[in-house]
Parts: structure tokens; C-alpha cells; sequence
């Protein structure tokens, strides 16, 4: 992987939701006063009257976009992920995923990567949290091509989506003409030694780690996995038949991500070798992005060392 | 529309059907159904723009019971408007029955919003009525609140909202009942004065006697004359917990308990001795 230009998965999100908003009347979009941040005030701008502010008020925003969904409209609801899935958690399990609203939730500043804010703001969380509601669709994407594509296809689909983005540039390392799908896994790099199974951010430390492990001989497969529900459970099948030991790589608790849905996976069909990395039940604070990233081990250097032990443990 | 001389008639039927409901499911609460079966009485026959024999219709009225608990006099509301069979109602709360012990909007015909989680039914009432004046319909959006159920924080923030976004289109009631699980709403949590707090938040208050229907007339008369004017409404409705049925009545222990046998046959001779008296006038 060259050196890629650097996008935050926020600002792929403005830029898609502009589009949306162009070609579908239906979308309305509603922020907790935090469009500047999140990126919904690109939608704003643009389209003031479909553009609804709710004031500091993120479960009432919930409740009112169920609303907005059950008059037909599509609402994309943005706010910190730590609000959307922590504060207004009940709201959006009672009001949207009950009934099965069309309602978009699109949360920006998502883990550990949002730095300096400190711990309050650093949601570790939201994987859990909106994975435990039914019929609640994950995405996670992991560049600015693939924020855009899944935007669109969570659009596309009936039913409530919790969308998670990041604050922290990240390199673009999709083409535009990549076919991203909705609960299709993505294999980046063959390997048949150990499989790294990421999402998010993580995904190129990944790739990272992959080529480190190759110097050494051990081949890696390497999956994006973008859709933490439904979990594309036949890619992690197979990558345990055929490479026999997984590593997870989340910018999530440990508990309740991606890791622990491979894990039931695993545990209950093929068991096998798995190391999860991820933050270790633990809150963060304030530093920089790529400062917390490296304290929490979430680096190409840490999934290396970890595969590499992991491997030692294969039968 | 149904004639008004007709409607306490059809509330004492509501509140007989309130009682067999949830003493054939065993639980329930009949204590705020019977408090807030006047207002649905005229909400589904004199106000709102339905069909039943079409209860997607896109332009009708929305109705949200945001104390969703108070569902069995909603559901008997909407049987005897044709939204479904009477005899549903006695499958209240049973596994095959589409008639949730909370309301689901999926599940049955007529309820246009899933709800029950206390304040949150007024959230998804002001997204409605919005998402109406967004589409450019004039639709008229009505929520159920109880006074208990304020002191939940989201109606604050659904209140706000509504004055905010101007939302004249809504129309919400407040069951001022005075009682809560617990007890007095005054001494749980006082929520009053609550005609001084949504006018703080910018509504148009009115008060009535949620048991008389010309003052539930009045009530949301108020409601029309305030369209056009960007202010929504609140009707504070005045009423009594267990109404109409003797040992019920303002009594905190009705809230979510079912009458038993012999409850049941005294509630009904009760109700019986109010039709007795509408019948000689």
C-alpha cells in the first residue's frame, strides 16, 4: 500500500449525504448541535429546509426521527457516538428498532481516536450496544470510498442502520470502483498462516501488519470487515478452515465488538485460535489520536507481534 | 362522525370492554385506561380524520399514546370504530394476539406509533407532526401524556421542540389523573403546575374536565382556533384514576393490577348503574 491521501470517515459522510440529499427528497437530516463537527452541516448548508436542529437533546432527536420515518420520510440522524448509542440508547432501541424504522443514525467520533476530549467522548461502547438491538444493522467503514458506498447502501435498505465514523484522518486506500456491500466481507490479502479480521480504522494497520509478517515469511489474510451485523459469518468460516488461527482488530471494547461476534461465531461452529485486539475493558483520556492508538496496541507493530504468538498456539 | 349525545354511551361500553380485557389477561392497568377513556372516545369520533377500513391511509390524522400502558382503552376505542373485531379484545396480552400489552404499530391496525417507554411517545409525536408540515400536509398530530409521565426529561425536550419548530399541528393531552405507580404525583415527583410549565415552553394552555365531553370539546376547539398561529396546544385534562368503577377510583393500587372475579362482576354492575343513568337522562 503506497502512501495514501488522508480522509476522516466524518467528512466522507458530509460529502455522501450532499449527494444523497440531491437525488432523494426524503432525506431529511437531524443533528444535535454538533453539525459542524459531525459534518451534517454540509447537508445543512445546502439544504436548510430539510435540515432540522434539535438542540442538545439527543433522545428526543431519536424519538422525533422515529417519527419523521413513520410519516415516510428518511431521516439521517448525526450526533457523537457516545450520544447516539450511549445517551439515547433506549430511544433508539424502543422507538426505532422496535417498530423497525427507516431511520439512518450516522455517529461521528467514534473510539478511542477521538483524542484529546478525553474519555467521556472516546465511545469504546457503541459496537455493544447497537449490535444488541434486533434487526439493527452495524457499519463500520474503514476509508473515505468505502463511508461514501456504505452511506448509499444504507440508504438503499428499509430498516434502521447505525452507521459509525471517525474524526481521525485515515488513508484512503479503496479505489472508487471497489464493490462494497452491506454484510459482504471484504479479503484485502490472501494468506493461509493466520487471518486478521478488522474494521474501521484499524483496517490498514492491518494490511501493515500483514506486510510485516510476510518479511517474515508468515502470510496473513487480511479482512475488512465492515458490516460488524450481520456479520458476514461465512468469511470467518472459512478463514478459520483455512488459516486456522484469527486475530480481531477493533477500535472498540473488547467486550461486546467485533471480536467477541467472531468469537460466537467460532465458538459455536469451528472453534478455534483467536487473539482479540481491541481497547481491554478499560477508558481512555485525553492525548493525541495516534498516541492512544499506540498505548491501546492498536498498531500494525502490536498485531504483528500478536499473530505471531497466536500462531505459535495453532494445533 | 358519531353523534356527542352518543358518546358517554359508548365511553361506560369502553370501560366495561377495559375491564373484561385485563381480567382475561390476568394483568394490565385498568386505573389510567379508565381515566383517559373519554378523551380517546372523542379523539377516534369527533376529531380525528380516519379510515379504518384503511388505516395506512398516508393523510390521516396520527395519534401517539405516549402512556402506552393505558392501551386496552385504546384498543377497545379502535374495535368499536371498526379498526378490527371486537372479540380480539378478550386476546389482550396473549401470546398469538396482535394486541401487545404495550402498543406496536406493526402489530395492530390503527396504532400509528409503537410506544410506552414513558416521554417518548411525545418525541416521536413531535417528529410526526413536523415530518407533516415537511411534507406539506395538513395532518394533525395528537399525543396522550400522563402526569406522571412528566417528569421524564424527553417531554421537556419534545416541548421545546414543539414551540420551536412551531408545531400548531400538535395537539397534546395531559391525563392529570394525580396518581402514579407509587402514589400521589404530588408526592413522587410533583410535576405541577404543570399550565405554568408548558406555557414557559411556549404552548397554548387550556384545562378542562377530562370527564365531561364538552370540555374536551372545548378543549381541542382551543387546539383549531390555534392553527395557523405556530403555537401547539396542550389540553390538560382533569380526571380520576379508575373512573367509573367504585373501588378504582382514585385509588394508586389500580394503576397495573386486573380485577379478579368478583371485581370484575362489581365493576360492571357499577358501570351498569352509569348506563341506567344516561338511559333516564
Amino acid at each position: 500500500m503506497a502512501e495514501q491521501k488522508k480522509i476522516a470517515t466524518r467528512d466522507s459522510f458530509g460529502r455522501a449525504l450532499v449527494e444523497l440529499g440531491r437525488e432523494h427528497q426524503e432525506i431529511v437530516v437531524m443533528d444535535a448541535d454538533l453539525a459542524g463537527a459531525t459534518r451534517s452541516g454540509m447537508f445543512k448548508k445546502e439544504f436548510p429546509e430539510r435540515f432540522f436542529d434539535c438542540g442538545i437533546a439527543e433522545g428526543n432527536m431519536m424519538s422525533a426521527a422515529a417519527g419523521m420515518a413513520a410519516m415516510g420520510l428518511v431521516p439521517v440522524v448525526s450526533t457523537f457516538a457516545m450520544f447516539a448509542a450511549g445517551r439515547a440508547f433506549e430511544q433508539v432501541r424502543n422507538g426505532i428498532g422496535y417498530p423497525h424504522l427507516n431511520v439512518k443514525i450516522c455517529a461521528t467520533h467514534a473510539g478511542i481516536s477521538v483524542g484529546a476530549d478525553g474519555a467521556t467522548h472516546q465511545c469504546c461502547e457503541d459496537f455493544a450496544l447497537m449490535r444488541s438491538i434486533p434487526g439493527m444493522t452495524v457499519l463500520c467503514p474503514s476509508d473515505d470510498v468505502e463511508a461514501r458506498k456504505l452511506l448509499r447502501a444504507a440508504y438503499e435498505m428499509e430498516g434502521p442502520v447505525y452507521m459509525r465514523f471517525g474524526r481521525l484522518g485515515v488513508p484512503v486506500f479503496h479505489d472508487e470502483t471497489a464493490e462494497l456491500a452491506i454484510g459482504k466481507a471484504e479479503v484485502l490479502r490472501d494468506g493461509r498462516d493466520v487471518a486478521l479480521i478488522a474494521t474501521g480504522i484499524l483496517v490498514p494497520e492491518a494490511v501493515k501488519a500483514a506486510e510485516k509478517l510476510a518479511a517474515q515469511g508468515i502470510e496473513a489474510r487480511v479482512i475488512n470487515m465492515a458490516t460488524i451485523k450481520p456479520l458476514d459469518e461465512e468469511c470467518v468460516r472459512q478463514a478459520a478452515k483455512e488459516c486456522g488461527a484469527i486475530v480481531t482488530v477493533e477500535e472498540h471494547n473488547i467486550i461486546g465488538g467485533l471480536g467477541e461476534a467472531v468469537c460466537a461465531v467460532l465458538a459455536e461452529q469451528c472453534p478455534t485460535p483467536v487473539c482479540r485486539i481491541g481497547v481491554r475493558d478499560c477508558f481512555g483520556h485525553s492525548a493525541s489520536a495516534e498516541e492512544l492508538l499506540a498505548e491501546h496496541g492498536l498498531t500494525a507493530e502490536n498485531i504483528a507481534v500478536k499473530a505471531q504468538r497466536l500462531i505459535a498456539r495453532k494445533g | 362522525m358519531m353523534e356527542i349525545q352518543n358518546l358517554p354511551e359508548l365511553a361506560v361500553t369502553v370501560r366495561e370492554d377495559i375491564l373484561r380485557m385485563t381480567h382475561a389477561a390476568g394483568n394490565g392497568h385498568p386505573g389510567g385506561s379508565l381515566s383517559a377513556t373519554d378523551y380517546l372516545v372523542w379523539l377516534y369520533n369527533r376529531e380525528m380524520n380516519v379510515r379504518p377500513d384503511e388505516p395506512n391511509w398516508e393523510d390521516r390524522d396520527r395519534f401517539v399514546l405516549s402512556k402506552g400502558h393505558v392501551v386496552p382503552a385504546l384498543y377497545a376505542v379502535l374495535a368499536h370504530k371498526g379498526y378490527f373485531p371486537l372479540e380480539d379484545l378478550l386476546t389482550l396480552r396473549k401470546p398469538t394476539s396482535h394486541l401487545q400489552g404495550h402498543p406496536n404499530m406493526n402489530d395492530t391496525p390503527g396504532i400509528d406509533m409503537s410506544s410506552g417507554s414513558l416521554g417518548q411517545g411525545i418525541g416521536a409525536a413531535v417528529g410526526m407532526a413536523k415530518g407533516a408540515k415537511v411534507l406539506g400536509k395538513d395532518i394533525h398530530v395528537h399525543v396522550l401524556i400522563g402526569d406522571g409521565e412528566c417528569a421524564e426529561g424527553e417531554v421537556w425536550e419534545a416541548a421545546l421542540y414543539a414551540a420551536h419548530y412551531k408545531l400548531d399541528n400538535l395537539c397534546v393531552a395531559v391525563d392529570v389523573n394525580g396518581l402514579q405507580i407509587d402514589g400521589p404525583t404530588a408526592e413522587v415527583m410533583n410535576t405541577a403546575p404543570l399550565d405554568a410549565k408548558f406555557a414557559a415552553f411556549g404552548f397554548d394552555t387550556i384545562t378542562v374536565d377530562g370527564h365531561d365531553f364538552e370540555g374536551i370539546a372545548k378543549g381541542f376547539a382551543r387546539f383549531h382556533a390555534n392553527q395557523g398561529s405556530g403555537r401547539p396546544t396542550v389540553i390538560l385534562m382533569k380526571t380520576v384514576k379508575g373512573k367509573g368503577v367504585s373501588f378504582m377510583e382514585n385509588n394508586a393500587g389500580w394503576h397495573g393490577k386486573a380485577p379478579n372475579d368478583a371485581e370484575l362482576e362489581q365493576g360492571l354492575k357499577d358501570l351498569a348503574a352509569i348506563r341506567q343513568q344516561l338511559k333516564e337522562g
